[in-house]
Parts: C-alpha cells; sequence; structure tokens
C-alpha cells in the first residue's frame, strides 16, 4: 500500500522555504517527515504530515504549487545490513529507486520510497513480507 | 436591431456606401480639428483644410499624430470643444513622462456606448444576459467603457470591477452572470480559482461568453480559456485614445476583428518607412476618428501591428478585419540583430499545459552579449520528479529557439510571483545600457 506525499514547487529564493512553513505552522498538523532537494533555479519540498488533505488544501489557497503523489513506508531494523537487504529485493525485482528518504524511530528506520514502478514493489513487499506502513500506522508512531 | 445585428444597415452596408459615409465624416472630422489649439496651429503651418480632402486617399496629405503629441499638449491642447461641453475625462497611464488625455462629450459617450453594445451584440450577448466586468473602473476604459456598453445592450450589470477572486465566484454564481469581461491574464487566474473551490464551471456556473480584452494574446490562450472556463472567448480591440474597448471585435466566426469603418478610417503602414503595406501585409494601424466631437485625432498612430484579412466575412459585416494585435511596433525587441516580438514566445508557451499564464522577459548585457531570460510560472505542479522537470525546460526552450532564433534560458517560477503593473501584466524587462 501506498501513502501520500505532498511535493511543492519551490523557487531557490531566500525565505521560501520558511513563508511556506509559515501558511502550515497555525494550523495542528504533526510532520511526520520532510526533504528539500534542489538544482540551481527551484527545489522540491516533499512533506509527509499528519493530515496530507488537509496540507494541500491550504498551499492551493495560497496560490502554491503543488500536488499529492503516492510513495511507499517500509519500517526495517535499524542496520546496515537491514537497509542494505531491502533494496537489495527490489534490485533483485527490477525495480528502480528514483529517491529515498528515511527517518529513525525507536530502534527502526522508515525508508520512504519512490520507485519507477509501484506494481512491482508492492508484489515484492508481499512476497517478502516486508513491513509496509498505512498512514494511520506512520501517524501512530 | 435584428436578430443578428445591433444595428444591420450600418454593419452591412455596402462598401461603395460606407466609404462615402467615411469621406463625408472624415471632411467633418478635420474641420471639427481645427477647434482645437494643436490642429488649428499645425494645419495652419501645411496649408491643410476640409478642403484638402475630394477622396478617403487624401488623408495621405495630412501629417501623423503620435502619443508624444498628446503628451506635450497635456492635459488640453487637443480639445476641439468648450470646456463646458466635456463631460468625462479619461488618461492612460503615464508611465514615462506625462499621462495622456482624452475627452469626450456626452454625444462621443452616447457614439461609444452604441460602439460597445453593437460589439457585445455581435458576439451574441442580449438583454437577458447577464454581464460581469472585471476591470479596473476609473481612469482605465474596459470598467466605465463596457459599463455603458451593456447597459445600452441592457443586460443586467454586474459592475465587480477587479480583483478578488472569490467575490468575482460568489457574483458569478448568485447573480448567474452569463458573460464576463477580463483581460486574459486574469481569466485563466479565475479559472484556477474556481477549480480550488471544487467547482466546475461548466455546471457550477452559467457563463456563457467571455469578452477578452486590453492585453494582445494569442490564439492558443484563447483556446485554453475557452477549455478551462467551458465558454466561448471573443478578442476585444480597443485603445484609450480612440474611446477604449470596442474598437474592434471577433464576430462569431472568432477569425478577425471587424474594425468599425463607419467610425474610424483606417490605415496600415510601414513603421520604418511610414508608406502604405500591400494589402495583406502586417504593419502598424493609424486610425482617424470618424465621429468624435471633443477630441478628433487625425491620423494616429497606435503602433499595433495587424494586417487586414483578405474577403468578405461570412457574418455579412462589411467593415474590414484586422488579424489579432501581432505585437506594438514599439515593443518590438532587438537582441542579436534577431526581431522578436513577446506574442511569438507566448504562442510557445501557451501550448504547454504544465505552465500558467504569467511570463516574463529579461533582456540583458553579460559581458558582451545580450542575453535573454525568460521566466514563466509553473501551473499546478504535474509532476514531483527533477527530470521531468528539466525536460520540460529543456523542450521549451528547443520550441523558442525555433521561433525566435536564440536560445534564452528558461527558468520555471512559482505560480503568482511575475510582476503585474495595474492590473496588466509585464511581459518585458529590457535592462540593457543602450535601451
Amino acid at each position: 500500500m501506498t501513502i501520500n506525499q505532498i511535493s511543492i514547487f519551490l523557487e531557490n529564493k531566500f525565505g521560501r522555504l520558511n513563508e511556506i512553513l509559515s501558511i502550515l505552522s497555525k494550523e495542528n498538523i504533526r510532520v511526520l517527515t520532510a526533504t528539500v532537494a534542489d538544482t540551481s533555479d527551484y527545489g522540491i519540498l516533499r512533506l509527509i504530515t499528519s493530515n496530507q488533505h488537509k496540507v494541500i488544501q491550504l498551499l492551493k489557497e495560497h496560490g502554491v504549487s503543488a500536488n499529492l503523489n503516492s510513495v511507499l513506508a517500509v519500517s526495517v531494523d535499524s542496520s546496515m545490513e537491514k537497509f542494505a537487504e531491502t533494496i537489495e529485493l527490489f534490485t533483485r525485482a527490477g525495480i528502480s529507486i528514483e529517491y529515498m528518504y528515511s527517518f529513525s524511530f525507536s530502534g527502526k528506520t522508515i525508508l520512504i520510497l519512490r520507485t519507477n514502478n509501484i506494481d512491482a514493489a508492492n508484489d515484492v513487499i508481499r512476497r517478502y513480507n516486508l513491513d509496509n506502513l498505512s498512514e494511520t500506522e506512520l501517524n501512530n508512531l | 436591431m435584428t436578430e443578428k445585428y445591433w444595428e444591420e444597415e450600418i454593419e452591412t452596408m455596402s462598401r461603395p456606401d460606407l466609404e462615402k459615409l467615411q469621406l463625408e465624416r472624415l471632411k467633418n472630422t478635420v474641420k471639427q480639428a481645427m477647434n482645437s489649439p494643436f490642429y488649428k496651429k499645425l494645419f495652419a503651418e501645411k496649408g491643410l483644410s476640409p478642403d484638402s480632402i475630394n477622396s478617403l486617399d487624401d488623408i495621405k496629405k495630412f501629417p501623423f499624430t503620435t502619443k508624444e503629441d498628446l503628451r506635450s499638449n497635456y492635459p488640453f491642447g487637443f480639445a476641439a470643444v468648450p470646456m463646458e461641453k466635456v463631460v468625462r475625462l479619461h488618461s492612460s497611464s503615464g508611465t514615462t513622462g506625462n499621462p495622456t488625455v482624452v475627452l469626450h462629450t456626452q454625444k462621443d459617450l452616447d457614439t461609444w456606448a452604441n460602439q460597445v453594445a453593437r460589439c457585445m451584440y455581435m458576439v451574441g450577448v442580449r438583454n437577458t444576459d447577464v454581464f460581469q466586468n472585471t476591470s479596473g473602473y476609473g481612469m482605465f476604459t474596459g470598467g466605465l467603457g463596457y459599463q455603458y456598453g451593456a447597459e445600452r445592450l441592457g443586460c443586467l450589470t454586474v459592475p465587480a470591477a477587479a480583483g478578488n477572486s472569490k467575490r468575482q465566484i460568489k457574483f458569478i454564481r448568485d447573480f448567474g452572470t452569463t458573460v464576463l469581461h477580463t483581460i486574459p491574464s486574469y481569466a485563466t487566474r479565475l479559472a484556477e480559482v474556481i477549480q480550488e473551490e471544487g467547482l466546475d464551471p461548466r455546471k457550477d456556473t452559467k457563463l456563457r461568453i467571455m469578452c477578452v480584452g486590453a492585453e494582445p494574446h494569442s490564439e492558443e490562450q484563447r483556446k485554453r480559456i475557452e477549455e478551462l472556463l467551458g465558454l466561448k472567448a471573443y478578442n476585444c480591440f480597443g485603445m484609450s485614445e480612440m474611446n477604449g474597448p470596442g474598437v474592434a471585435f471577433e464576430c462569431q466566426e472568432q477569425n478577425g476583428l471587424h474594425i468599425w469603418e463607419d467610425l474610424v478610417l483606417v490605415e496600415i503602414i510601414n513603421p520604418e518607412t511610414l508608406e502604405p503595406v500591400k494589402e495583406g501585409e502586417v504593419g502598424e494601424m493609424v486610425l482617424t476618428t470618424l465621429c468624435r466631437e471633443a477630441m478628433p485625432l487625425i491620423r494616429y498612430r497606435t503602433r499595433d501591428l495587424t494586417s487586414i484579412l483578405p474577403g468578405q466575412c461570412p457574418c455579412g459585416r462589411t467593415h474590414r478585419r484586422i488579424s489579432r494585435i501581432k505585437g506594438r511596433s514599439d515593443d518590438m525587441m532587438i537582441v542579436k540583430g534577431v526581431n522578436i516580438f513577446p506574442i511569438q514566445i507566448e504562442r510557445i508557451l501557451m501550448n504547454f499545459k504544465e505552465l500558467g499564464m504569467n511570463y516574463l522577459i529579461t533582456i540583458d548585457t553579460i559581458g558582451n552579449n545580450d542575453e535573454m531570460l525568460v521566466e514563466v510560472e509553473l501551473g499546478d505542479l504535474h509532476t514531483d520528479d527533477y527530470t521531468k522537470l528539466q525536460a520540460l525546460t529543456k523542450e521549451i526552450t528547443r520550441q523558442l529557439k525555433d521561433e525566435i532564433l536564440l536560445t534564452p534560458k528558461v527558468k520555471l517560477v512559482e505560480k503568482g510571483t511575475l510582476p503585474v503593473s495595474e492590473g496588466k501584466a509585464v511581459r518585458v524587462k529590457d535592462l540593457r545600457k543602450n535601451h
């Protein structure tokens, strides 16, 4: 199963990330994880929160270019060995990882993965019985 | 008024009759113009009078009038009636030097209201329609010009004025607005907000016609507006010096704008040689008012580039059609020796569904070279994949290069971040030292 990730287009302008976050800061929303990557002209802020639909609505109201998309959340034991093993399962199935970020939580590492083939990735998760988190499970961590 | 025409007799008048009417009105206009300090002096110097006009071609004996003339005779140097007969003044933005002022008698305003009503009737607006005007009111002619025109036609008019999209949408829904007037850059903004409110313009509004004017825009932009809002959009040409909206307007064929030749005399000239271009060729439009009392203008150089479309329009109107405005003779950019008009760039950008409507062209000297930067607003984010965003930038660059023959730097920017001035989008910034 997949979870909703919000991607926000950000120009490389001083203070812009701050402005975007201040739109959201007054709401009672929990940030689960966030990452910003950049090129020379712009970046993309990727955000997973406790209320993705509220966040996207607020962003649209403020005219921010953003969209909702699907990523996988997989929980593994926080060891390099487990991390390597998990990625290898995807590689052996011929699946590319387009990008990934992670956060750790009481001995577990939660990998947020975007692959080039979501159906095949789900097959791998089922076949090897990986710990695939739903939005609710992620929220209850 | 007939089923199809507001003024059938005038709109479908035979060419010889129309030209006879023009000749008579041209003589009167020259006579009227001589009452103004500016033309009185000018015509005396050149030995010109109404007797100089024996055919329409004799207009060529008269010198051109330019925006500079209007500015240097600010504010009342063109008044051709005693000031007590003047009832309204409109003024265009004076970004450099004095603004230009246009004066109207009550009769001028009546003629103009009728002219706008004629245009709106032509695209199918009737007295049963609810017309909402999103133009700024005040000095900008798109406000009051449309207001009086729509009232003359008999519409229920909603003078919403500019801005506050949520309020505009509330009016559209509460009052059952069927006809809108907007500038092109605002049309898409409105469509976006309608979408954000979770509404479908086709189901949740009664909109059916949009009059789009004040900024030159491309066919591609029209199609997007029609698609987004589920209505028919018609292109309107106007300029405050020639009253304002309604100088030329598309009919339901959407193929060229009928210019009302009972009200203006049209010439198309080469802006460099000042000679008339061959029929059908692009040049600068030069207009002479034919009915104005307070402020007749003789051979006014509009700076707008267009051409006369050959042949007769299937709609039956005999007034000739001009093409969409192709740019302004004064906004042609010369970059690395290439002549470029902003509208060429716009046409390419509008083909990309991923992009919004606003763009800004900046030209600057980097080292010894002129460089062009095209910033364009992204629409809703269509992807969260960098490679796709980079591929988009690359494809825009490639298509622009094919069109303008030099390679601009293309930069995607966030929605709503490019500058807007007095409700009109700023399209070009030339930072080069010698410009």
